[in-house]
């Protein structure tokens, strides 16, 4: 509190020389950040880039080893979140952390509730909330029950539980984006953009680079634990940015060298599944990287699961060369050659408390089994195989896969199918959450993977993900095939207006 | 990545480090436990209670590892059943079950031809290996099929279990039984008690089961993550009932055994048993949420069970001590168990 200021700071937040380290592990070198008032700031850099280290220090969860952070100009030094909190930084998480049980008025002030006589005070309770959603301009009612919310309305929540408490000025949005759809990212984007307009300062970490040029006003860059760079989104390009966060140059975002073929190597027909999918019928032909494109709810996901054998489809065939698949399970699928990249690893893709090892070979051990026995040497090599070929970062591949970042824990899942040698990989949400540069290592698997005259059906949300990788796009309405684009047809605008 | 991930990664590296720790650190415990008990012993010596430290002599060694094999056994299932994330409530009950049948066919009266090792022996094992492994299969069958609480299920078989165990004699115990088959409880082999060889055998087995099979690794991925485990191509029902089987059968040895040693077979035997075999299991840090555990923190848990027994029973103290001593030990082990906080609050 030393030196007070008279007039209004130019500076909301000031961060200059923040060091930590973990033991003998540097996490953060030298951080710098500057966030005015009323701006929206991109946070960007890869994984291990420190931007985790950096947030969890101006939340309070974590100490610094040396460096200063002004807010408003004044010196803070914070113990405990709730010291971040009184001054004034909020921050919206990544994942959902609802009750689903509890209305909306509860789950935000959950554990602040107004009490009277040692009761909780719903009235004051609803009020208070209906007064901050009407003051975001939210239309969501404070005493629905959570799960009655779509998964946006219950992001919504987070940033106005977020706001709730008094005088946050700084907020902190940690990639608020990646559970939702692109329609309802809009949503939260327009909030955005009205709480900068309040004059609240926003950091906004996101991977999508899209989101952050179509929102964000200034940027700051990470590399190794260093900051590098800040500057105003107007001055800079797309390339321009990678660049920066990947600390070299840059050819194309999207490493497709693939050549569709023409035979058609697996086909859907009619595939009926509940009142999710009706009637989808579609093939994919050798070498050919197939994207599918839509909304949330559109059955983009079902779908794959119903290929895979997740779910059973109620009517419909699935063909692919000579074996047709009905009820069959996922073990059958993967006899068949069909691998499947999950859109949740942590959920459905990986065993988290296992390790790096067990996790690429856990489909592909009779490949290197006699009698049931496993052969540790060769189950080594091939762990050590995948970790080489998908650059895994990782100390061996003892380490428990989840203390891995959420690239290298996707390119476990890779490298596991990869093991397995199918001919048809299913991809959902492959580069969900992922840093730009094991993006583009993802990127050239599928590319290599399709010119070994296999087949790649992808699933995305990503717009440009979508075009920049596909050979034919796919677009998915309620459960319905909407239209199908080749590559050189597809523009963002024309998949978007055939998916709503 | 937000700040609260990061937290926990934080947490988890050091708590991965810790584990290691505590895989030698249940060894320690093991040690230090044995220490104390001689230390005492030694100190009643020089106050001339006893003319030696028996804890230490051989003889009670041998006791001690007979004593824990009946447990032993029955914790080597629990393993399996607890690393797939599960449960077994009816290994007690089912050791009565297949105990007490199987004594029928060890009688004296049965019909054996004195000096018949091989019908003594073998009818009866046969008999309480086949009705352990029916009760696990259903125990599996059913909460794998049907998607039910391991607990919920197993606490059914428990009860009905010690019911048909009841039922098979009207509540009288089967006596009078063979000497042949009381080798299996009484023997020795070269100067070791039969049972212990068995417990050292099987576990020996489960060991290299659990540790170097491709049925092992899936044990471990069923119970970390079903769900990736079914996408990865396991078949997660069959790795399930195959567990439960397993803990079944191996309750069944257990109940052939403990009939064997006591000579009769009582419709309450084994009563409780699942709670020891359960606390020697948490004890050797597997993990109640699945995924985490080895067989071996489950042999010192065992051990560490017994030789608190057999060191308070020396000692003089009464039972009713030694239980609240084991209800304290085992939240103290989980308490102490590092690996507990990579489970997410």
């Amino acid at each position: 509190m030393s030196n007070a200021q008279t007039q209004q700071p130019e500076w909301l937040l000031e961060v200059s020389g923040v060091k930590k380290a973990f033991g003998p592990v540097v996490a953060l070198k030298h951080a710098e950040f500057r966030l005015r008032p009323g701006s929206i700031h991109a946070l960007c850099g890869g994984n291990g880039a420190g931007k985790s280290t950096f947030l969890s220090i101006l939340m309070g969860f974590i100490r610094p080893d040396a460096g200063d952070i002004l807010i408003r100009g004044e010196r803070c030094d914070f113990f405990h979140p709730r010291d971040a909190l009184k001054a004034g930084i909020a921050i919206v998480q990544q994942e959902l952390s609802a009750i689903p049980d509890l209305t909306v008025a509860e789950n935000i002030w959950l554990g602040r509730e107004p009490k009277r006589f040692g009761f909780v005070d719903f009235t004051t309770l609803n009020q208070r909330t209906k007064v901050l959603m009407d003051e975001l301009d939210f239309q969501i009612d404070a005493t629905e029950k959570m799960r009655n919310l779509s998964v946006a309305e219950q992001q919504l929540v987070e940033i106005a539980k977020a706001l709730s408490h008094a005088n946050a000025d700084v907020i902190i949005m940690d990639e608020p984006t990646s559970a939702i759809g692109e329609e309802d990212a809009q949503k939260i984007f327009q909030t955005i953009t009205r709480l900068a307009a309040k004059g609240k300062g926003i950091i906004y970490v996101s991977h999508r680079l899209s989101e952050i040029f179509q929102i964000a006003d200034s940027y700051s860059i990470f590399r190794d634990g260093t900051y590098i760079h800040e500057g105003n989104i107007a001055d800079i390009t797309r390339e321009q940015l990678i660049e920066h966060i990947i600390g070299g140059e840059y050819d194309s975002e999207f490493a497709k060298f693939n050549q569709p073929g023409t035979e058609v190597m697996m086909e859907v027909k009619n595939l009926r599944w509940k009142n999710k999918i009706k009637d989808i019928s579609l093939s994919l032909k050798r070498g050919e990287i197939l994207g599918i494109y839509g909304l949330v709810g559109s059955g983009r996901s079902e779908f794959l699961d119903l290929i895979f054998g997740i779910k059973h489809a109620d009517s419909g065939t699935i063909r692919l060369g000579d074996k047709t698949l009905a009820r069959h399970s996922p073990k059958e699928s993967i006899n068949t050659g069909i691998a499947y990249v999950t859109e949740d690893r942590k959920e459905t893709g990986l065993v988290l408390c296992r390790s790096v090892g067990e996790n690429i070979n856990v489909s592909s051990f009779a490949q290197i089994s006699r009698g049931g026995f496993i052969s540790e040497k060769q189950e080594k090599v091939r762990t050590e195989a995948m970790i080489k070929r998908f650059n895994v970062k990782t100390l061996d591949g003892d380490q428990i896969v989840g203390n891995l970042s959420g690239g290298n824990q996707q390119k476990v899942v890779l490298g596991r199918w990869a093991l397995l040698d199918p001919e048809v990989l299913l991809l959902d949400e492959p580069t969900r959450g992922i840093d730009v540069g094991a993006k583009k290592e993802i990127y050239a698997f599928m590319s290599e993977f399709a010119l070994k005259n296999k087949g790649i059906i992808m699933v995305s949300s990503e717009l440009s993900e979508i075009i920049g990788m596909s050979d034919r796009i796919l677009v998915f309405r309620d459960g319905e095939l909407a239209g199908e684009v080749s590559a050189a047809d597809a523009t963002q605008t024309r998949l978007m207006k055939l998916a709503v | 990545m937000n700040g609260t991930q990061t937290l926990t990664s934080r947490v988890s590296f050091f708590a991965r480090n810790k584990s290691r720790m505590h895989k030698y650190g249940i060894v320690i415990a093991f040690f230090v436990l044995c220490l104390i008990v001689s230390l005492i012993g030694e100190y009643q010596v020089s106050q001339g209670a006893w003319s030696s430290n028996y804890f230490l002599s051989n003889e009670n060694m041998l006791i001690v590892l007979r004593q824990v094999s009946i447990n032993g056994i029955l914790a080597i299932g629990m393993t399996f059943v607890i690393i797939t994330a599960g449960v077994d409530l009816s290994v007690g009950s089912v050791l009565a079950l297949s105990g007490i049948v199987a004594a029928r066919f060890a009688t004296n009266n049965a019909g054996l031809a004195i000096g018949d090792t091989a019908n003594a022996v073998l009818m009866p094992l046969i008999i309480a290996l086949g009705i352990g492994i029916v009760c696990g299969l259903i125990n599996g069958t059913v909460l794998a099929r049907f998607r039910l609480q391991p607990f919920i299920v197993t606490m059914g078989m428990l009860s009905a279990a010690r019911g048909m165990a009841m039922l098979t004699t009207d509540g009288n115990p089967v006596s009078q039984l063979n000497s042949d088959f009381r080798w299996l409880g009484n023997g020795y082999i070269a100067e070791i008690p039969v049972p212990v060889i068995i417990f050292a055998v099987l576990f020996g087995l489960a060991w290299l089961v659990l540790n170097k099979t491709i049925f092992g690794r899936h044990v471990y991925a069923v119970g970390g993550n079903p769900k990736s485990a079914r996408t990865s191509g396991i078949n997660v029902l069959k790795i399930k009932v195959l567990v439960y089987t397993l803990c079944g059968c191996l309750a069944g040895v257990a109940g052939l055994i403990l009939t064997a040693r006591t000579g009769s077979a009582q419709t309450n035997a084994g009563a409780g048993y699942e709670l020891d075999a359960i606390a020697a299991v948490v004890i050797g840090g597997t993990s109640m949420a699945g995924g985490v555990g080895t067989l071996v923190g489950t042999l010192f848990g065992v051990l560490i069970i017994g030789v608190m027994n057999n060191g308070l029973d020396l000692l003089g103290v009464q039972s009713y001590y030694q239980q609240i001593i084991k209800g304290v030990l085992i939240v103290i082990a989980v308490l102490l168990d590092p690996s507990r906080k990579q489970q997410r609050d």
